[in-house]
């Protein structure tokens, strides 16, 4: 029984882990570490479940996480929507976008689709830009609600009156969350019949095609849940950051992590994205401290180019077979 | 005979200038065991990747089953009975030899029934491949006769009405020619239509009850594999005279 439901068990740890750490009063720095080691175990599952599992590159995760960012940011200007409502759309057009790049690109070979999405990220920041609304090339500050309220629960109250003491701590925890729910959809698509397909499709796309998988539709599946996945993880970035300008929104490396973790943590398995987030996104949050944020590039680019020739299969592929 | 279970009408293929196939016809019929022979780059490939759908055809008409292929992308006709090997073995490389065959009976055959069943179906057909006991192996360690097995039980598993075998006996020995024939006869008796290209003519004259000859894009010769290895036009396209 408890075999059975290991990851199940695994993920309600997961979270209740992320609520006790709300709840002890850290430092803030580590909320901040932690949000963006978890934005990562988010953003490099969404990449893996097309990237890992059907072998197409998408060089475009700062589009898609941008897109995110940026609807989000219009629906606050536009009426002050809720953080959930926020999330639901953004993930929506994030989930859209990968639909339009895909039905475009995904009938070509996967090089036209990486090129595709390296072209996305630019175009939107470029449309970002020049459009005030939402900050412009300026930047905009957000100013989150002082006590959000959820389903008439009050979420956040400095009086302690809510769950959570601050808004920090209550995104923290909400990205917990989403991370967690990431994983778990990945992982419900690995062991399916679309992860399957989606494997077959890596191996040999043509071969995929004459043994009756429909390669096109489930690769569009797969950039639609991958896109909007990332689009989610932008969502949330306005409300905690309270300031975000297109550069900061559209980085590159969330383009070069998001690939990265996943080649480094291994991407045949949901576990290689988390694990590869986990120690990357912890050897960079150490390294913004300790040296600057400049080094992370670097680092980055070392690793991968020492993983690629030593340990193709990532971390949890070398201990696969070093078990076998 | 039985009815025409594929029409091959004035089929016709161009790669920019060349001409690969050049208004090609022919039938075959249900339950037929048909040979498809032509030098090298005669176009028989091309001629199978019209069929199976890998290639559009630019002019002509393709007919299986009563149905028009105009269009049909590659996956469908699988599901509608046509199923291709590869001359060069296209294995899931990073699947045991089993869940390569599942995947045609996940997505067409066995389509909506439980693992365990996909399964069992899979294991009686590599029972009769004589590959059971390299259900759970990698691909990466199988032999050439092995991986010219796979790719055609995986083509078996999609339980086509149609089977094209496209040089599945390219670089087997004597004995394991005979084999492989042996186990298409096995499936062509139990009602399977097969298409055989074969540059091996003992295997392919033994295997057929008709045979086309392809020479440069155009069909040379059709009949009884007696008429074919008695006609002189198919023996000037071998001997290159
Ligand atoms: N995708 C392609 N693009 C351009 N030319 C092609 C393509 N596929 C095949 N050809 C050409 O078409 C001709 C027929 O090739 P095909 O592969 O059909 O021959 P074949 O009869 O199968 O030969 P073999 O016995 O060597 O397998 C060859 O000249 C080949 O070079
Ligand atoms: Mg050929």
């Amino acid at each position: 029984m408890l075999q059975r439901y290991r990851f199940e068990i695994g993920c309600v740890v997961a979270l209740l882990a992320c609520f006790l750490i709300t709840q002890v009063e850290l430092n803030r720095f580590y909320y901040f570490a932690g949000f963006a080691i978890l934005q990562y175990v988010l953003i490099s599952t969404a990449w893996n479940i097309l990237g890992g599992y059907g072998g197409y590159i998408n060089f475009g995760t700062a589009g898609f996480l941008g897109l995110g960012t940026y609807v989000a940011i219009a629906m606050i200007q536009w009426y002050g929507a809720g953080i959930i409502e926020q999330i639901i759309v953004a993930g929506a057009l994030a989930g859209l976008l990968g639909l339009g790049i895909g039905y475009i690109t995904l009938r070509l070979k996967g090089v036209y689709f990486a090129i595709a999405t390296l072209a996305i990220a630019i175009v939107l920041e470029t449309f970002v830009n020049n459009w005030d609304y939402v900050g412009g090339a300026a930047g905009v500050s957000i100013l989150p609600p002082r006590t959000p309220e959820l389903l008439g629960i009050t979420i956040v109250d400095r009086k302690g009156g809510g769950i959570f003491y601050n808004n920090k701590e209550w995104l923290f925890f909400l990205m917990g969350a989403l991370a967690i729910a990431s994983v778990w959809i990945a992982r419900t698509i690995e062991f399916g019949k679309l992860g399957r397909g989606l494997n077959a499709i890596k191996d040999n796309e043509e071969a995929a095609e004459c043994m009756g998988v429909p390669t096109l539709k489930l690769k569009l599946i797969a950039t639609v849940i991958s896109g909007a996945l990332m689009g989610v993880a932008g969502a949330v970035f306005p409300s905690y950051l309270t300031f975000v300008d297109p550069p900061t929104a559209f980085n590159l490396e969330f383009a070069v992590n998001s690939l990265a973790m996943p080649m480094i943590g291994g991407t045949f398995t949901w576990i290689g994205p988390v694990v590869g987030s986990i120690l990357l996104g912890t050897v960079q949050q150490v390294a913004i401290v300790t040296i600057s944020s400049e080094i992370n590039l670097l680092i980055i680019g070392l690793l991968l180019v020492i993983f690629v020739t030593i340990a193709p299969h990532g971390i949890v592929g070398w201990f696969m077979k070093k078990n076998k | 005979m039985a009815e025409a279970l594929l029409k091959v009408d004035s089929v016709t293929k161009n790669f920019g200038g060349f001409t690969a196939l050049s208004e090609v016809t022919t039938e075959v019929k249900a339950g037929e065991r048909f040979g498809l022979i032509g030098p090298n780059g005669s176009g028989k490939t091309t001629l199978i990747n019209c069929i199976s759908g890998t290639l559009t055809n630019d002019g002509g008409s393709i007919i299986f089953d009563g149905q028009d292929l105009q269009g049909m992308k590659a996956h469908v006709r699988t599901a509608a009975g046509i199923t291709r090997t590869f001359q060069i073995p296209r294995p899931f490389h990073s699947m045991t030899i089993i869940d390569n065959l599942k995947i045609p009976l996940e997505f067409v055959s066995a389509s909506g029934r439980a693992q365990t069943e996909i399964r069992d179906e899979a294991m009686s057909i590599l029972e009769t491949m004589g590959m059971a006991e390299k259900a759970d192996e990698e691909t990466s360690g199988l032999t050439q006769i092995e991986l010219r097995k796979l790719e055609l039980a995986r083509a078996i598993a999609a339980k086509p009405k149609l089977l094209i075998s496209d040089e599945a006996m390219a670089g087997l020995t004597g004995n394991e020619v005979d084999e492989v024939t042996q186990i298409l006869i096995n499936f062509n008796e139990q009602g399977m239509t097969i298409i055989m290209i074969e540059h091996i003519m003992r295997a392919v004259m033994q295997f057929s009850q008709r045979v086309i000859c392809l020479d440069a894009g155009q069909l040379i010769a059709e009949g009884t594999p007696d008429i074919i290895q008695k006609d002189k036009g198919v023996e000037r396209a071998y001997l290159g005279v």
